[in-house]
């Protein structure tokens, strides 16, 4: 069904599909509004969902752990300082193999105080051991958060799907929903291995863990994780064959010819393709490399598909503020250290606190890197493009 | 009324050779209060002494399903498996009616705790919270939290030469539970074992968010010899430190009366926390407490008339 919807309606008319057990949730802007839409959906009985209202983001997510040990399926939602607050509870989820669902909208940390988009808060917690997706526009967040709810049952491990404040969440766009009766159908009940609920089997969950057991346990942790990307892969395939939207691990666009080409991430991946769509009726052979699934990253998918250009500019909506640039910068340049094929690669820091980015800045962006393909340098390595001053 | 002989005779919920000092009261509530439950139970702790000593792994002393998430939000926790069991049971996937129990220490409920604890009961979870009050932050080295009496010395109140320990007196927490008309609230400790059982039994029983406060002498943090915990929990009943009530339908009840009220020193002098008051150059600290504790039974006891 064709409908016209934001990201944050999508996202939450996916929820309402998936009807989870709990939803345990708390208003933050630019999220607010899909934990509006899921409470007027539980009030109006159209989930079966135990909706828990909580008085804090930490309490949201501590609850959803809760509830997820207990065997259920669990979702919520926040941004930015939200996901801040639950930063501690993060790594717990991810420790205990508890796959829970958030729908995050990218949002910028604070300080200064601030409501757009920027990825400071969902890469503030790449290291914490959630599976992060990041969507480039309506559909593909819609898509995104029921894929996310098999994945993460499937790897045993926390998910989650980030839009872009108020660009995404706001935006309205054309969405193709799946059927309702479609969606519990492609991703059955949850089969929890253990539950604390089964009081005939009672488990201890969340023991002090010592030296001599801590090593091993996170080690399974990772192991969990670098199981992940055929999971994802699997989950995709089966999504695209049912549903006829087929999503890649890393999204190439134009790349088979491409001499030089910018990677990015979120909304800035669509913009990105129209500059692309124009610069190629000029006849110049340019790509766009998009970072969908970020963690874990997909080494080899992304080595392949940037290694291949001459050039490439890498855009990063956050700072790692380690004065080397940003986090896709800094993972490309790291992938690459063991290649032949190396492009002349230059980072753009963009859009912090939600300042625009245009289709002429991205073609603004090519020309530049079309210039340091004709010089062969890189005179600067990390600009911050759009600041005043700069 | 339960029966010493009934409830010894049950299987153990809360099992020994766990790793917490002798004489510790915190251990003791926990299997008092798993003993008492008649139904089925799911257990939340939050980090401090008992989660601590209680699942190192590989072992577990707990013998129903235990989770620990962290420090301040094992009420969160707890209101999440609380609402999974409604979820679940609803699609006829829990069959059994279960209770659930959240277990934390002061630090874990007076303080970083107590906004999860206050969501969980305005939400309405069915939850009986029991805060096992030892009345400072032990397992980290014993701090002072808002549950530290004045006077007490700790680590971060240390009886000094200028300020003789604590000087701020300490929170009320039950009756800021009570300000949330929970389904039932009350204090009770260790050394009353039937006013323990009881209270316990009621709060499953009821429909509704309930707390218990447990008084439970940390033989470490409090400097006294071991097997004095029970005399030490009596003494703070006796000496109205620490009143056995309990709050149910906007009545509160006084459960045990000391025969004589004795005076604050008697529970003092047996602990070393408040050793140095009893050198201090003026007797203002002791005196200022004992005046505190009056007030407190004083209005205790006109708003349990009523
Ligand atoms: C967020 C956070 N802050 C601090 C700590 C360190 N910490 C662990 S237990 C504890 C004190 C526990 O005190 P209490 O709740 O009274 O329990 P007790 O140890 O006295 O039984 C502290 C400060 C922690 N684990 N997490
Ligand atoms: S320090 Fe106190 S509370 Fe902790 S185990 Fe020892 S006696 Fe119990
Ligand atoms: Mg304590």
């Amino acid at each position: 069904m064709i409908v016209a919807r934001t990201g944050n309606e999508a996202m939450a008319e996916a929820m309402r599909q998936i009807n989870p057990d709990v939803v345990a949730a708390y208003p933050i802007t630019p999220a607010t509004e899909v934990v509006q839409l899921f409470s007027k959906f539980v009030h109006d009985g159209k989930v079966d969902t135990e909706f828990v209202p909580a008085e804090s983001e930490h309490s949201a997510i501590s609850a959803c752990v809760g509830a997820s040990s207990a065997g259920a399926r669990v979702m919520t939602s926040t941004a930015s300082q939200g996901l801040a607050l639950m930063h501690e509870i993060l790594f717990i989820a991810a420790g205990l193999r508890l796959p829970i669902v958030i729908c995050l909208v990218n949002r910028a940390l604070s300080s200064p105080i601030n409501i757009h988009c920027d990825h400071s808060d969902s890469l503030a917690s790449r290291d914490s051991g959630w599976i992060q997706i990041f969507a480039e526009n309506t559909q593909e967040a819609y898509d995104s958060t029921i894929m996310a709810v098999k994945i993460a049952e499937k790897a045993l491990l926390p998910a989650m799907v980030t839009t872009d404040g108020f660009i995404i969440s706001h935006g309205m766009e054309r969405v193709d929903m799946v059927d309702d009766a479609a969606v519990p159908k492609f991703l059955g009940t949850r089969q929890a291995k253990t539950s604390l609920l089964d009081v005939d089997n009672p488990i201890t969950l969340g023991a002090l863990d010592l030296q001599d057991y801590f090593f091993e346990h996170k080690r399974s942790e990772i192991d969990a994780m670098n199981n992940v990307l055929p999971i994802v892969a699997e989950v995709q395939k089966e999504f695209g064959e049912k549903f006829g939207r087929h999503y890649p691990l890393v999204d190439e666009y134009k790349m088979e010819d491409a001499e030089v080409a910018i990677l990015a991430m979120g909304s800035t991946g669509g913009t990105g393709k129209v500059a692309v769509d124009n610069l190629r009726e000029q006849g110049k052979k340019v790509g766009l490399v998009r970072c969908r699934i970020y963690r874990p990253f997909p080494k080899d998918a992304m080595l392949k598909a940037i290694s291949k250009v001459k050039v490439l500019g890498i855009t990063d909506r956050a700072d790692t503020m380690s004065t080397m640039g940003g986090h896709l910068y800094n993972e490309c340049r790291s992938i690459l250290y063991d290649s032949d094929a190396r492009p002349l690669m230059k980072n753009y820091i963009y859009g912090l606190g939600g300042r625009d980015i245009s289709i002429e800045d991205i073609e603004n962006i090519y020309a530049e890197l079309y210039s340091i393909q004709k010089s062969g340098k890189v005179d600067t390595d990390i600009v911050y493009y759009g600041v005043r001053g700069e | 009324m339960a029966s010493l002989k009934q409830l010894a005779s049950q299987k153990e919920k809360f099992l020994g050779g766990h790793r917490a000092c002798a004489g510790c009261a915190a251990t003791i509530a926990a299997r008092m209060v798993l003993t008492a439950a008649e139904q089925p139970v799911v257990v939340g702790a939050a980090t401090g002494c008992l989660e601590v000593v209680s699942t190192i792994y590989p072992f577990s002393a707990w013998n129903v399903p235990y989770v620990h998430n962290a420090f301040e939000n094992v009420a969160a926790t707890m209101s999440g498996v609380e609402a999974a069991y409604r979820a679940l049971k609803k699609k006829g996937m829990v069959e059994k009616d279960l209770r659930f129990i959240a277990f934390g220490g002061d630090g874990g409920t007076y303080d970083i705790g107590l906004q999860a604890l206050s969501g969980m009961i305005e939400r309405r979870h069915r939850v009986l919270y029991v805060c096992y009050n030892n009345e400072a932050y032990m397992n980290t080295g014993i701090q002072r939290s808002s549950a530290t009496p004045r006077g007490a010395h700790t680590t971060t109140s240390p009886a000094g030469t200028e300020i003789p320990g604590k000087i701020q007196i300490r929170k009320n927490l039950t009756e800021i539970i009570i300000a949330h008309e929970p389904a039932y609230a009350a204090q009770t400790t260790i050394g009353y074992w039937n006013d323990l059982v009881t209270k316990v039994r009621k709060a499953l029983d009821a429909d509704g968010p309930s707390f218990i406060n447990i008084y439970a002498p940390c033989r470490l943090g409090w400097a006294y010899v071991p097997e004095k915990t029970i005399k030490v929990s009596k003494l703070a009943v006796e000496t109205c430190v620490w009143p056995l009530y309990e709050y149910e339908n906007g009545k509160y009840k006084i459960t045990v009366k000391p025969k004589e009220k004795k005076p604050i020193t008697e529970f003092l002098n047996l602990q070393g926390r408040f050793g140095h008051l009893f050198k201090w150059r003026d007797d203002i600290p002791i005196k200022e407490y004992q005046e505190e504790v009056d007030m407190i039974w004083e209005r205790l006891l006109k708003r349990s008339a009523q």
